[in-house]
């Protein structure tokens, strides 16, 4: 069967089981996106800026289990989704990137709207294609999906050249892949996991640290069958956050910058760290050379590369997580830690997570309530800033991934698109975007394309006013002096009107919930400006350089009313 | 942690932009790359690369694992601590008189190094060797005046029958035994 490269493209995509794409038009893509439209089984979701649509694909790859794809013009399209792109690849998401290029023939002559996209991406992808016929078209296309979803998941990105679109070759899709120079481990060496499960029962003050690996792996199950058979309190990482249900008894929250006290003081106090599916990032370890000092690690990782990287690792296993953690559990011997278990609950009683009694409304408290109306159900994602960190801390996560979130890039204009992506892949669920005013300024034009697409998402903006989370750093570290922090925001309910959609606005505590249901009651697209606190802090904090036994807890201002929970 | 030379070969396919994938791992590290030499290998479509860099063993480490991670690189292994045959070639060109002549001439032949070219005021050198050899040579001519250098990278080979992966593979294993 003889076809132009634009229906290879579509075929291909088929083959891989895509029904959606996010993407904008332009000049080198005109004849693509006229062959996607005789494609009906493929969905087109148009953004309003590319840098939504590699935010909304990675938004939909997290929340699927399938790769996100998303697809640019050349030149400043494919340029705008370069920082989507980063933030696919520092949070491992599977994302495969279509770009335009000029003709074959004017590549390298600085034609109009050409930019070298696959050096620019080369350092932030995990691999990269420039097609130079449409006869290899098919096989880049096998094996970017092949790359992009196995092993450490990742972006790939594919450039094509306007007239390879529209050459004719002969179609056939490969069964397989020949990547002789990638061969992903995923089984454990059976002799590190019978090491790993040796320093399990000899320890006394175990941790499991819980990363991102874990939705990956999708080993929740696993997760938790290892923790209650050894008795190990879990501790996650911010992108491990719902790796663990909250409310079991041996999970202590998210550590780390802004984790909770009794879960840094856990770590530090641990003789034994069992790392899984995380990358010990700088905002989870805090100062390196002190560390959990007193612990033994274990590290789980399928990355190699990730393995004594900032951490040293006293037992490495390289493998996927599901299954390393399935033959752990197969090795592992039952055991007690009645005594850790005991400290560690007295420090959740002296560092608790708790909201304070105040007159103007706390954005801690709107995700409490968020958290009370929705059961705990819904899909949070957030942009990146105090919001998040607030989203993180105080709405209380039993289902397995439900928080979606920028961390290693921590990108803020991540939240609306994202959300967009993961309602477009899950539109039966519940889906809040918490964000900052800061962060949501970023992308807010996606608001259009929600309204197009008709998408049911529910916006919370915690609106301070400020660049909240530079602010805190101003006042913890530059005297209070508040330099390109302080923003007049336009007023968010007239944006949403604007853009075709509802909104209120809520200032006094007591209007929060009623204002929660109603964007749940309503169907549609419905956001909640909530005009918060102006100075409020994140806190517990890790200051800069210290290590997380160091954190600073909030000061006492007034009368604390509510708790998080109960404190077993 | 002190910073030492390392010598790193890898198997890459031939394909567009692998030598820029390649420095691209270094670079953004911040290595300086002291040499690197490719060409095509006893393998169809793989070529070889002889790398040489300076780094703490760490920083090394973490490098080759991020290489050892590129798509189009098959193999790649850290030789400094094997046995190995090194060579780099240099063409060097210096100044010669028909006084000078026959001292170049004494100086190319204790290190068995051949006269490429001969013009009236130059000699042309082109010389084969470990680096020692290379730099000792290069020193002793700089007296009569060196026109120009021109040296490719180095090129390494562990000696015996093995390549360079089993001598690393099997040097992995007797290590986790001896663990």
């Amino acid at each position: 069967m003889k076809l132009n490269g634009a229906q290879i493209v579509c075929e291909s995509l088929l083959q891989e089981g895509v029904n959606v794409i996010f993407g904008f038009p332009g000049g080198k893509v005109i004849g693509l996106y006229d062959t996607i439209a005789k494609y009906p089984a493929l969905q087109f979701v148009l953004v309003r800026h590319e840098q939504g649509a590699a935010h909304a694909a990675d938004g939909y790859a997290r929340a699927t289990d399938k790769v996100g794809v998303c697809m640019a013009t050349s030149g400043p399209g494919a340029t705008n989704l370069v920082t989507g792109i980063a933030n696919a690849y520092m949070d491992s998401v599977p994302m495969v990137a279509f770009t335009g290029q000029v003709p074959r023939a004017d590549i390298g002559k600085d034609a109009f709207q050409e930019i070298d996209i696959t050096g620019i991406t080369l350092p932030i992808t995990k691999h990269n294609y420039l097609v130079r016929e449409a006869s290899s078209l098919a096989e880049t296309i096998k094996e970017a999906f092949y790359i992009a979803k196995t092993g450490r998941p990742g972006p790939v990105l594919i450039d094509i050249p306007q007239d390879v679109f529209v050459e004719q070759t002969e179609f056939h899709y490969p069964a397989r892949v020949n990547l002789p120079g990638y061969k992903p481990t995923t089984e454990g060496h059976p002799s590190q996991i019978k090491k790993a499960a040796k320093l399990i029962s000899e320890a006394e003050r175990p941790v499991v640290v819980a990363g991102r690996g874990i939705h990956i792996a999708k080993a929740h199950e696993e997760l938790k069958n290892l923790a209650e058979a050894a008795q190990l309190p879990v501790v996650t990482t911010l992108l491990g956050v719902s790796a663990f249900p909250q409310s079991h008894v041996l999970s202590y929250g998210m550590g780390g910058m802004h984790g909770m006290g009794y879960a840094n003081k856990a770590v530090d106090a641990a003789d034994l760290v069992i790392a899984i599916g995380m990358r010990f990032d700088d905002r989870f370890t805090g100062k390196v050379s002190s560390f959990a000092p007193h612990a033994k690690v274990i590290h789980i990782d399928i990355d190699p590369a990730e393995i004594g990287k900032n951490i040293r690792v006293d037992v490495p296993i390289v493998g996927d997580v599901k299954k390393v953690l399935k033959a752990l559990q197969k090795v592992l011997e039952p055991k007690q830690h009645v005594a850790w278990l005991n400290q560690l609950d007295e420090w959740r009683h002296t560092y608790p997570c708790e909201v304070r009694e105040c007159a103007s409304v706390l954005p801690q408290y709107v995700m409490c309530e968020l958290c009370n109306v929705t059961k705990g159900d819904a899909l949070i994602v957030t942009g990146v800033g105090q919001h998040q960190m607030w989203a993180a801390q105080h709405y209380i996560y039993n289902k397995a991934d439900t928080f979606i979130s920028s961390g290693g890039l921590g990108t803020m204009g991540f939240g609306l698109p994202a959300a967009m992506g993961v309602k477009v892949g899950r539109p039966d669920e519940t889906v809040w975007c918490i964000d900052g005013d800061g962060s949501f300024q970023m992308t807010l034009h996606e608001l259009a394309t929600i309204v197009q697409e008709k998408l049911n998402l529910k916006i919370a903006i915690m609106n301070n006013g400020y660049l909240g989370m530079v602010r805190q750093w101003q006042d913890l570290f530059f005297g209070k002096r508040y330099v390109a922090t302080p923003l007049t925001g336009p007023d968010f309910v007239k944006i949403a009107e604007a853009y075709g959609m509802n909104g209120i606005r809520v200032t006094r505590p007591e209007d929060v919930r009623p204002a929660i249901e109603r964007a749940m009651a309503h169907d549609g697209p419905f956001l909640v400006d909530f005009i918060v606190e102006p100075e409020e802090n994140v806190y517990p904090m890790v200051p800069p350089g210290a290590s997380i036994a160091e954190f600073l807890v909030a000061p006492k201002k007034e009368a604390l009313t509510w708790s998080r929970r109960s404190t077993p | 942690m002190v910073a030492t030379q390392h010598t790193l070969v890898a198997l890459v396919q031939d394909k567009p932009g692998v030598l820029n994938r390649v420095a691209s791992i270094f670079r953004r590290r911040g290595f300086n790359i002291d040499s690197i030499a490719v060409g095509h290998s006893e393998l169809p479509n793989i070529s070889r690369m002889t790398i040489v860099v300076n780094g703490t063993s760490t920083m090394v480490e973490q490098a080759r694992k991020q290489l050892a991670k590129a798509i189009n690189v098959v193999k790649v292994v850290d030789i400094t601590e094997e046995n190995i045959t090194a060579r780099e070639l240099a063409l060097v060109k210096v100044k010669a008189t028909s006084d000078t002549r026959s001292d170049i001439l004494e100086i190319a032949d204790i290190f068995r190094a051949n006269i490429v070219d001969v013009s009236m005021e130059s000699l042309t050198i082109e010389t084969t060797g470990d680096e020692d050899k290379v730099e000792s040579m290069i020193k002793l001519l700089q007296g009569f005046g060196v026109m120009e250098i021109a040296r490719a990278g180095k090129i390494a080979m562990v000696r015996g029958p093995l390549g360079p992966m089993p001598v690393a593979k099997a040097r992995n294993e007797f290590r986790k035994k001896a663990d």
